[in-house]
């Protein structure tokens, strides 16, 4: 692996969240693409913290259903008995 | 939060409109149960966080004044509910902009370095997999544990998750990335050690 300074890749930490997220400015976008690029380190870091946020988005596509006696209860507390079976 | 078919009528709703107000607990009752179960992890409190949402939401509809959408405003709620049940068990939580935990740099570093992405994606897909990213999202410290399930998890943008927790954007931000890293730590652990478990097989 290159020998580099590493103190760039805490410099770079604080950007991160945003530049996976696709709105940091254009200079410091290509500034961590260029670091990135030769550091294998932060590489596997970009990586994976790409697939840890896409993995928790895809989680929430596939839940978010509340349960029948849940929904029940719920109408009942808010006194909507009427309209339980929509 | 999607939004149903046809908007929710927010002059029916303050109207005392019932109907209109069951069709505003079936749209979003599914994010506010996912939101709750997410923060608490317990069914019977993140039902407890469900029904206290939409009482209180009831209750002063009179006071929505439209500065924010029906669902960012619903979310502020759904989240106060979820840190006072919180606060309950834990009472030193707080969620002001001066938290502590913003000046502290030295636990962000990252200290994994496997890279995990390559798994197959059934790996992804199994209940134990789940169970792994439910565990992490508990492990986070509240404060950043709600910025990331409005921002990441219920994709509000950082200006809603900002008005949800009446925190500045600069706050959510700091917090979310701490979240995101920490959740990076978790899963490279788990997911590392998945990654030898089929090397050795």
């Amino acid at each position: 692996m290159i020998e580099h300074e590493h103190s760039k890749c805490r410099s770079l930490l604080g950007s991160l969240s945003d530049f996976v997220d696709g709105t940091l400015g254009e200079e410091l976008c290509e500034a961590i693409e260029r670091h990135v690029a030769e550091c294998q380190n932060c590489h596997v870091v970009v990586d994976t913290l790409r697939k840890t946020i896409s993995l928790y988005h895809e989680s929430a596509a596939e839940a978010g259903e509340v349960p029948v006696a849940v929904r029940e209860r719920l109408f009942r507390t808010l006194n909507l008995d009427d309209y339980i079976r929509h | 939060m999607s939004e149903n078919k046809t908007e929710i009528s927010v002059e029916a709703l303050r109207a005392g409109d019932r109907e209109e107000f069951s069709r505003l607990v079936d749209t979003y009752s599914g994010p506010i149960y996912r939101l709750a179960l997410k923060m608490l992890g317990i069914p019977t409190d993140a039902e407890d966080v469900l029904q206290n949402t939409f009482l209180k939401a009831f209750q002063h509809l009179k006071e929505f004044e439209g500065r924010s959408s029906l669902s960012t405003w619903l979310y502020r709620i759904a989240s106060n509910e979820a840190l006072m049940l919180l606060r309950k068990h834990r009472p030193e939580i707080t969620l002001s902009d001066a938290a502590p935990e913003d000046d502290d740099n030295s636990d962000y570093s990252p200290a994994q370095f496997t890279d995990w992405c390559c798994l197959p994606e059934d790996e992804f897909l199994s209940s134990e997999s789940q169970a792994a990213l439910d565990r992490a999202v508990q492990h986070l410290p509240e404060t950043q544990r709600i910025v990331f399930v409005l921002r990441d998890i219920e994709g509000l943008s950082i200006q809603e998750t900002s008005e949800a927790l009446n925190l500045s954007e600069t706050a959510v931000k700091t917090r979310l990335l701490r979240a995101r890293l920490r959740l990076r730590e978790e899963l490279s652990t788990y997911y590392g050690e998945r990654l030898d478990k089929r090397s050795k097989e």
